[in-house]
């Protein structure tokens, strides 16, 4: 059954839990930004060297 | 217990700004404009996007260690009237909660700070939340009058974080931005506490200005006013300093030092009598001066970039 009424426990756990998506939306676009920098940037010679192996 | 008594149970329903407010985004700040001024003022130069992720890893190191801070230093949060409405003695958050994520925070910043940087940087960090969350917070804070001092240096690494971010390395330009932090926070402190000594006597916290009183503590900070004002002279030795640095050291040392022989020379009947006038002042003015000194040292870097003027 649908809860129907809403308590003040419902928006601070909205808070917690729009807050923590947010978070963890950022966390993914800064990794997949750390890692597309991080290839681009990364010197040739120890990219071309890292291959190797 | 039923459904409802789940949903009723409304005790430590923290919102999200709750937790945030526990890594004291207040001195985040500070953190933040120190490390993004190393990292500016550093040879030569870092991708934006991994200058951005290495603020980023130290802003939240800072704010790992300040919940860990708040975590052990709880009870005396609960006394003072300055955080007594910090989210654990507000009962928005439980202790445990603010070790977890000071913890997970911690740990996390570091390795970040490493993927994105070097083991330098990262190893700084790590001893930056070290030294915060366990000499001061655990040991000095609580046993010694001097817990400023030594704690001060927790938050004079972030500007040698920021260097070692982009270059890797140990140097004497980063150190003296290390020390300009570390020498400032002395008097910076002290002239905060002189206006709040009942604050710092009700949590038992061993204040200079409780334990040797507010005239042993006029002296230490015109002591460490002195002594400041020399490593900002010392940082004309390095490749940094030029112009910009030379007018803000000049004219931010000598209102600093004449504010530290004004407070020296006042006696608690003055102060008390004018409201601590002077020593607010003398606060103020300390926040100005590190900024002043930072952000001059940025713009040095800028006009050494348009060839404009050069170091000493």
């Amino acid at each position: 059954m649908a809860i129907t009424k809403l308590h003040d426990i419902h928006t601070r756990r909205r808070s917690r839990n729009v807050g923590l998506g947010l978070a963890l939306a950022a966390f993914v676009v800064l990794l997949i930004g750390l890692t597309v920098v991080k290839v681009t940037v990364l010197d040739p010679s120890i990219a071309t060297q890292e291959t190797q192996y | 217990m039923t459904d409802a008594t789940i949903i009723l149970d409304d005790k430590h329903e923290a919102e999200f700004g709750d937790y945030f407010a526990l890594l004291k985004p207040r001195v985040m700040s500070l953190v933040v404009f120190t490390a993004f001024a190393g990292l500016i003022v550093a040879p030569g130069g870092i991708h934006p996007f991994l200058g951005f992720f290495a603020i980023l890893c130290i802003a939240i190191g800072g704010g790992a260690s300040g919940a860990l801070n708040m975590w052990y230093d709880s009870d005396i949060d609960m006394v003072m009237k300055r955080t007594k409405s910090r989210p654990i003695p507000a009962g928005k958050v439980t202790r445990e909660e603010a070790l977890g994520l000071g913890l997970t925070l911690s740990a996390f910043s570091v390795v970040m700070l490493y993927l994105a940087t070097n083991w330098v940087a990262a190893a700084l960090l790590a001893f930056t939340i070290f030294f915060y969350a366990v000499v001061y917070t655990m040991w000095l804070k609580r046993a010694t009058p001097q817990n400023i001092v030594i704690g001060g240096a927790s938050g004079a690494f972030p500007p040698m974080i920021g260097w070692a971010a982009v270059t890797g390395d140990i140097t004497l330009s980063s150190v003296l931005m290390f020390m300009l932090v570390f020498m400032w926070t002395p008097p910076h402190f002290w002239s905060l506490a002189l206006f709040m000594n009942a604050d710092y006597d009700k949590a038992k916290v061993p204040m200079l200005t409780v334990t040797h009183g507010k005239r042993a503590t006029r002296n230490h900070i015109l002591v460490y006013t002195v002594l400041l004002a020399g490593f900002a002279a010392a940082m004309f030795a390095t490749p940094l300093a030029g112009w910009s640095y030379l007018v803000v050291a000049v004219v931010m040392n000598a209102l600093f030092l004449r504010g530290a022989v004004v407070l020296w020379r006042r006696d608690e009947v003055v102060a008390e009598a004018d409201g601590y006038k002077a020593e607010r002042a003398f606060f103020k003015l300390s926040l100005a001066y590190t900024f002043l000194h930072f952000m001059a040292l940025m713009a040095d870097k800028v006009l050494f970039s348009f060839g404009i003027g050069g170091p000493f």
